[in-house]
């Protein structure tokens, strides 16, 4: 038997049980943050930089402090000024403390400036249009050239600029982080190689575009404490950086996600909840803010850009021998995930070819542009399409078909690479290796759904349309090993019901069905029976929060190990009520049982025992997890295209995204981030970008302009779960969520070529630039 | 709190309803200080479609509209559409398909599809994509609510003709169902 047969007999996990709270979401019942604010909330609105960079000489607000209905004005001038980060990550972070709540100086278009909060919307920016600013302007840096150059501006000059762990940081050269290492020798291996390669690689900023802008919301409870309730996707990391921004004990503040309308990485950010808690402390008053689309996408966080400069040998016989990746992000004016995205651009890449001399150098800017941040897929994004396209330029070299070309060089099962050792998030990264892969599986079922052998070389085609397969393969992680900590706890009701509280931060994705799932199957009771709560920073555990793929796994585990522990005290209780020894009971369908099935006690009698009868006590299970492994799910993307050689339009025809996530906990789910996932990553393929104007404004921001996938763009997609058993996950289960956004750009890139001989080392791929790349193979020809 | 300086009166999911409002409150604005909150904030353009309402059977962005607008109108948002006991046809095949993952789409994708079914008579994909093409959303890629969507669509067109001819009317009333 498969180890993933196993599978196959649970009775909760590994189906598609209906997701808990679909229902109340279809129904329209209240449910994220603007859902709650009483009607007599003030409204908050903020002064952004119309400059990219400039010194502020003159900040007067005293004209919007008497304004009708104001109650507040924030500026510089009278809130501590506490450098912090606003990234949501371990403590302390691996990133700058270099944003402060407000500056005397911007460092973008969209940054902070002043803020007031009135009695309604309308009073609100009436007061700021009387806010008077003097501006300074200064030099500012929009490319990573001009950041890097010698004597470039200074974008964070203040003295307090400075990172809380020892790790390069330098800004005065615009330097947010550099992370390198090497095993083996590249120059070794370089010389081995019969083909070398060396190409240079850019992507571009997008933005996460979840339908639900940031918003939050802050109150004073009559007890005097401070009440978020945000669209966070790290609560406990908000507590933590609320009170440090505004200088209170985190005691005093309470932090509440209710349901959250997407995410994706930008809500692993504090951007707004430091603003609306110093107004609702100065106030009194709920205070209530919620960025409107713009907003979104000129402050919100963004993709960072990259430039992958890849360096490879290659033997004649398909053996990689040498690989140098050099990795610059611009993380934009705040460097909040700038090292971590930088070095998951090595860690989440590079260890998926066998390769003995591997090389890797990241390093992450300043510039005067927005901010880059995490985003699903977090750097392997980017890196997967250098890395990818050349993959498919090495196959052909030494004549070998590209998919081969993989399946010779992919990473197998109980196998490790160097960087897993060498590359952590602001340290030296936890040895591993492989458990579960399922890819030599993913690569055939994708292969043969796309019609892999239909695949032609490009120069034998001609015409008007023509068409192109092409490929990538993947992986990521599960969690982040050694830091990352989830907690769960779990009690019993009267009717035998169970509260499930877990700090783990269902953004929308399902993650609170999943953990139900996990905890009933531990339970060996029914989904059903679970009452899931996240997260609130007074009544759930801990948790790092909804980010690097971790939820399943990890904190999937501490919901495991909770219910195990509530387990043994309903098998005590039961035997107890049974008259028997503990050995000779077992759980099964929501009730103890005797060994001989002759007797039994459901979970509802036990609750009433423990509760109200005998040696009464609460059945109550808790647990924490961490591990020291992450799990690399792993996939493969094909896609067949139509390029349009008139117009440079790209058709997608067909699109297959086949994926190892271990065990699918809730296959129907875990199709859903595959999809959804895979359509936002079609889409940054092919038409999202960031426009910007030579003052470092964007110019696109609504969705009218920067244009995200609709039902009608939607290409017939085909999504395969090949099943795995990750031994060290729960069930078997390993991560899904980000896997899947990686594919496309390298996928259509990959299929370009081969339907035009048109190689695009940027994206998206627009027909503008599609057209150029194909008018240029012409005249070559 | 919004002061308010006029009034506007329409039908609300069946019933003759008057609002205090101003001249430049939206629609979106309205509904959801009167306590209508399945009716979403998501980009204030008229672009995702998350505000989507019915006016007068058509699909409409609530977030464009002046509340005023609707003088003498019929609206009908997402709390018409179903309830936790009776969840209309497509509410329940979107949440058993899976498609509901953030959520926040789904009420104005009800909303449309609504529209769509009282409007047309032939269910065919490029009009179905026509009508739904307003509403976006970043989760799932389309792929189960599109599921879920056929499936509501064929069930109506396979079902007797009595039936849809009987919601139009209740709709033409005032839209209770």
């Amino acid at each position: 038997m498969n180890r993933h047969e196993k599978a196959k007999n649970f009775k909760q996990v590994n189906h598609s049980v209906t997701k808990i709270d679909a229902l109340q979401l279809a129904l329209g019942k209240d449910s994220y943050v603007a859902d709650f604010v009483p009607n007599d909330a003030l409204i908050v609105k903020m002064l952004w930089s119309p400059h990219a960079h400039a010194r502020i000489k003159k900040l007067d607000v005293s004209k919007a402090e008497k304004m009708p209905g104001v109650k507040a004005v924030l500026w510089y001038g009278n809130v501590p000024r506490i450098a912090h980060c606003t990234a949501g990550q371990g403590f302390p972070e691996p990133s700058p403390y270099d944003t402060f709540m407000f500056d005397k100086k911007v460092r973008f278009v969209g940054d902070r400036v002043a803020a007031v909060a009135a009695e309604t919307e309308e009073q609100a920016l009436a007061a700021l249009e009387v806010i008077k600013v003097e501006y300074e302007l200064l030099k500012p840096v929009f490319t990573l050239d001009e950041a890097m150059a010698p004597g470039a501006p200074v974008i964070h000059d203040e003295a307090e600029a400075h990172v809380p762990i020892p790790i390069p940081y330098e800004p005065k050269k615009n330097l947010v982080a550099h992370v390198a290492c090497e095993a083996g020798s590249f120059e070794k291996g370089l010389k081995e190689a019969d083909f070398t390669f060396d190409q240079t690689f850019e992507t571009p900023y997008a933005q996460h575009c979840p339908i639900e802008p940031y918003t939050s919301l802050a109150q004073i409870a009559p007890s005097g404490r401070i009440h978020i309730t945000t669209s966070t996707q790290v609560p406990f990391h908000c507590r933590r950086i609320v009170a440090k921004t505004l200088d209170v004990p985190v005691q005093k503040i309470r932090v509440v996600k209710p349901r959250i309308g997407g995410g994706f990485g930008c809500k692993q950010e504090v951007l707004l909840d430091d603003v609306t808690a110093m107004f609702a402390l100065r106030t009194g008053r709920a205070c209530l803010w919620q960025f409107n689309r713009e907003e979104t996408f000129r402050t919100g966080r963004t993709r960072h850009p990259f430039r992958i400069r890849l360096k490879a040998g290659v033997k004649k016989d398909g053996t990689i021998t040498a690989i140098d990746m050099e990795a610059i992000n611009n993380t934009g004016a705040y460097g909040g995930h700038g090292l971590t995205v930088v070095s998951c651009a090595g860690s989440k890449v590079l260890p998926l070819y066998h390769c003995e001399n591997i090389k890797f150098d990241g390093k992450s800017y300043y510039t005067n542009l927005p901010v880059g941040g995490a985003y699903r897929g977090f750097g392997a994004t980017q890196a997967f399409f250098a890395m990818e396209s050349l993959m498919d330029q090495m196959a052909e070299a030494i004549g070998m078909d590209p998919m081969k070309f993989r399946q010779i060089n992919h990473i197998r099962e109980g196998e490790g690479s160097p960087i897993f050792a060498a590359l952590g998030e602001g340290r030296e990264g936890t040895p591993m290796t492989v458990g579960s892969n399922a890819l030599a599986e993913c690569i055939v079922q994708g292969a043969e759904a796309i019609g892999w052998e239909k695949r032609r070389d490009w120069r034998g085609k001609t015409g008007r349309y023509r068409r192109g397969i092409g490929m990538a393969c993947l992986m990521q992680g599960s969690s982040i090993p050694d830091i990352d900590m989830g907690a769960a706890s779990i009690k019993i009701n009267d009717d035998g019901s169970f509260n499930l509280l877990v700090g783990a931060t269902d953004l929308g994705t399902g993650s609170d069905t999943v953990l139900a799932q996990i905890a009933a199957e531990e339970l060996e009771t029914a989904t059903a029976k679970m009452i899931v709560y996240s997260s609130d920073t007074d009544l759930t555990p801990f948790d790092v929060g909804a980010y690097a793929s971790s939820t399943t796994y990890l904190s999937g585990e501490a919901v495991r190990k909770a219910a195990a522990d509530a387990k043994r005290q309903i098998l005590a209780t039961g035997a107890e009520m049974l008259g028997l020894p503990v050995d000779q009971v077992f759980c099964e369908d929501s009730a103890v049982r005797s060994k001989d099935d002759k007797h039994k006690v459901t979970y509802g009698d036990i609750a009433k025992y423990s509760l109200y009868q005998k040696n009464q006590y609460q059945i109550m299970g808790t647990a924490s997890h961490i591990t020291k492994k992450s799990p690399p799910p792993f996939a493969a993307h094909y896609a067949e295209i139509e390029v349009d050689t008139w117009t440079g339009f790209i058709k997608v025809l067909n699109y297959v995204s086949t994926i190892d996530c271990g065990t699918a906990v809730n296959p129907a789910l875990a199709e859903g981030q595959t999809e959804g996932g895979t359509l936002n990553g079609i889409s940054y393929a092919l038409t999202e970008e960031y426009l910007f104007d030579e003052k470092g404004r964007m110019q696109n921001a609504s969705f009218a302009d920067y244009h995200i996938y609709s039902m009608r763009d939607r290409p017939p997609l085909k999504t395969i779960l090949v099943p795995s058993y990750e031994e060290t996950g729960p069930f078997g289960a390993k991560s899904v969520s980000e896997i899947c956004i990686n594919g496309a750009a390298p996928v259509f890139a990959n299929a370009l070529y081969n339907a035009t001989g048109a190689r695009l080392r940027e994206f998206p791929l627009t027909p503008e630039k599609v057209l150029k790349a194909i008018q240029a193979v012409e005249v070559k020809k | 709190m919004t002061k308010t300086t006029h009034t506007v009166s329409f039908t609300l999911n069946g019933e003759k309803k008057t609002f205090g409002t101003r001249p430049d409150e939206k629609l979106l604005a309205l509904l959801r200080r009167e306590g209508y909150r399945g009716t979403k904030y998501g980009c204030g353009q008229g672009t995702c479609g998350a505000c989507t309402v019915l006016l007068d059977g058509r699909a409409t962005y609530a977030c464009l509209l002046y509340a005023m607008q609707a003088e003498g109108r019929e609206v009908r948002t997402i709390e018409s559409a179903g309830t936790f006991d009776n969840p209309s046809v497509f509410q329940k095949e979107l949440v058993a398909a899976g498609a509901v993952q953030c959520g926040y789409c789904i009420p104005g994708m009800v909303m449309s599809a609504t529209a769509l079914m009282e409007t047309e008579k032939v269910l065919e994909d490029e009009i179905v994509k026509e009508y739904m093409d307003g509403n976006l959303c970043r989760c799932t890629g389309y792929e189960k609510i599109w599921v879920a969507l056929r499936k509501t669509l064929d069930r109506q067109a396979a079902a007797p003709a009595k039936k849809p001819a009987a919601k139009s009317k209740s709709s033409a009333k005032g839209g209770k169902k």
